[in-house]
């Protein structure tokens, strides 16, 4: 009897898991109909594939020996040649190795350091607003404070703080750009604390994780995922600046740090000026890329938005 | 970078106006807004003085070896002779006291590098970085705001889609990266720019002369901010000019005949311009931080290019004190941008 009843149980469980995950894809393909719609959105996300299977690549496309300043022969400061596309730095490196090799430093920090702020921002913001009273007022406050420090100035007195590495560099850009992320989720999870369907599980006795974790979490999740391609674009930006105050890892080479190489060598009037246009344009167009799959997430997502 | 931030400090700007009027409903609510606004700006500020402390004193073990680069030439007698000299031998708690008094006095105590009081460099540093970035934020704000009322009130139209996608890229563009760009076809190739500094350094004479050569060297890196900024402001106004469009007063004010253009000049702008003009004033505060890699390409003799000198000596006291005027600039504009939003506001003053 206990066994059949449990059984039964696991059944209606079951096709209820399956009844939500049946709904869940029903809303992918939704927001995959809405999103295709958008033309410049396509463009966006067809430039973003490019550039991470480039970064992914990058070990097929270009030897990483050309990254060594002691085993690179090529002539120094030269403009393009057939040999070395896009020229050569001062090192006589090949600026085209720097470039696909500085796609992996930058999309991996810009990445990194944003699935640390919009985690950080996400729980912050659910747990404030899941509690609310003295605990969202002190998690507020700390927000607010984050706000007001300038960005740029506490990443450097981090930086300086906590030495220099690639790590640092991600920890810095983490740990400054969450207060956005934790405002906008705790707007949303107020709205949706007030609603029925939360009342409901309250009432059936729903604990604070439970209602935050399969409530709260799944109801933010869609601005959630907006906001978080929306970071990244800051974060490849906050990275691209840190490096090129010399605040990088100056073995690796991001886009950034080729900056910072240009500026600390020729001041900026390089002999080869495409050492100096390439990694700037590649950061205009990556930044770009997000901010445009950004939008467009953002508006296929709400109805509001899609107007504009 | 500035997305994240933008986005908070949107919510801030409109939570507090939901705020503002809540409050100023209350009997003797301006007055109190006031205080409450001024009290917490204050209560920001220490905390800033807190972490400021903590985070240049505590972690750089001992600032004094810092000092002479980890070079052994130094005898034990010296260093505690330099300890003494920078008040680094004391408990932690005195050495808060000391802080704290020595702030609010004006002390930041001396430069590592040229033992000079640091209060000294930094005064003659904020003139040149309230100049470039004042000028660009006048520059940037009108034209922003002029290409946003139209973009938003157009929306759709070609202005709107052309002025929108250079917009975003300016959006995307690193701002040193666009300094470097612009010394290179200026200064390099076509010599019409100077490539550095804010003065001709053989001197140029007295009076008008001194003045636009000051001005000649001031476009570029103007030019840089103002561009940078620009794009942020015209998104914002845009994006505000669009909430007003479908709004029932603009209908009212079509219906009794108006001619579209005094709708848009007389009803539409000025209250798509108020959370905007809040948003300059408030992001003013973050354009001077964010002046460091601009200052820095164009080594224009301000507090940026100060924090990168002071960054790689690295000298410990500069960079203290230019990240508290940095961060006391952001709560004072904040501060400014919520008391103009009083001041603007018919609702949240009249009530």
């Amino acid at each position: 009897m206990s066994v059949q009843s449990s059984s039964t149980l696991d059944a209606v469980s079951r096709s209820r898991r399956a009844l939500t995950w049946e709904r869940r894809r029903a809303a992918v393909r939704r927001f995959w109909r809405l999103f295709r719609q958008d033309r410049v959105g396509l463009i966006g996300l067809a430039v973003l594939i490019v550039m991470v299977i480039v970064a992914l690549a990058a070990p097929l496309l270009a030897n990483s020996r050309g990254l060594n300043v002691t085993l690179a022969h090529g002539p120094l400061d030269a403009g393009p040649s057939l040999s070395y596309p896009l020229g050569t730095d001062t090192d006589g490196r090949s600026v085209l190795t720097l470039l696909i090799w500085g796609s992996r430093i930058s999309l991996l920090v810009g990445i990194t350091a944003t699935l640390i702020s919009v985690g950080l921002g996400a729980v912050v913001g659910i747990v404030a607003g899941q509690f609310g009273g003295w605990v969202d007022n002190v998690l507020m406050r700390i927000t607010d404070w984050f706000l007001v420090i300038p960005f740029l100035p506490l990443a450097i007195a981090l930086a300086i703080a906590l030495g220099r590495g690639i790590g640092i560099i991600i920890f810095v850009i983490g740990v400054t750009s969450w207060p956005g992320t934790a405002r906008i989720v705790r707007a949303q999870a107020l709205t949706v604390k007030t609603r029925p369907y939360l009342e409901r599980s309250r009432a059936l006795g729903a604990g604070h994780l439970h209602q935050m974790v399969k409530h709260l979490l799944p109801s933010v999740m869609p601005l959630l995922l907006a906001n978080t391609i929306l970071t990244v674009s800051d974060a490849i930006l906050a990275e691209s600046t840190l490096s090129f105050l010399g605040l990088g890892d100056p073995t690796r080479q991001s886009w950034g740090e080729m900056l910072n190489n240009v500026f600390e060598s020729t001041g900026g009037s390089a002999g080869n000026v495409v050492w100096l246009i390439a990694p700037g344009t590649a950061i205009i167009i990556v930044v770009l890329a997000f901010t445009v799959v950004g939008h467009t997430v953002e508006g296929a997502l709400s109805p509001r938005l899609r107007e504009r | 970078m500035s997305e994240v931030r933008l986005e908070g400090a949107v919510a801030t700007a409109e939570e507090l106006r939901v705020e503002d009027s809540a409050r100023t409903r209350r009997p003797g609510g301006l007055a109190r807004t006031l205080v409450i606004k001024v009290l917490s700006a204050l209560i920001t500020l220490l905390f800033v003085l807190v972490f400021n402390f903590f985070l240049f004193r505590i972690i750089p073990a001992d600032p004094a070896k810092n000092l002479v680069h980890g070079s052994t030439s130094l005898s034990a007698k010296q260093l505690a002779a330099l300890n003494r000299t920078f008040g680094l031998g004391k408990p932690l708690l005195a050495q808060f006291w000391n802080y704290l008094e020595q702030t609010v006095q004006g002390h930041f105590g001396r430069s590592f590098v040229t033992l000079q009081p640091v209060i000294h460099i930094v005064g003659e540093r904020i003139w040149p970085t309230l100049l470039l970035v004042g000028s660009s934020t006048v520059l940037s704000s009108i034209i922003g705001l002029w290409i946003g009322i139209r973009a938003g009130w157009h929306r759709g139209s070609r202005f709107d889609k052309q002025s929108t996608a250079i917009t975003n890229i300016l959006y995307s563009m690193p701002d040193f990266w666009l300094g470097m760009v612009l010394l290179l076809v200026f200064s390099s190739k076509i010599l019409i720019f100077p490539d550095a500094g804010m003065h001709n350094p053989v001197g140029t004479g007295g009076g008008l002369a001194s003045l636009s050569d000051l001005l000649w060297h001031l476009t570029l890196p103007c030019l840089v901010l103002t561009l940078v900024y620009l794009a942020e402001y015209s998104l914002i106004m845009r994006s505000s000019m669009v909430d007003e469009l479908g709004s029932d007063y603009l209908v009212t004010a079509r219906a009794k005949g108006m001619r579209d253009r005094l709708v848009r000049r007389r009803h539409a702008v000025p209250n798509a311009l108020l959370p905007s003009i809040t948003l300059v004033m408030m992001n003013l505060g973050f354009v001077i931080s964010g002046a460091i890699t601009t200052e820095t390409v164009f080594s224009w003799p301000g507090l940026g290019q100060l924090t990168y000198q002071a960054l790689n000596a690295p000298d410990y006291p500069t960079l203290e004190a230019c990240f508290l005027i940095f961060s006391a600039a952001v709560i004072v504009a904040n501060l400014i941008g919520d008391l103009l939003l009083v001041v603007l506001d018919p609702r949240v003053r009249e009530a």
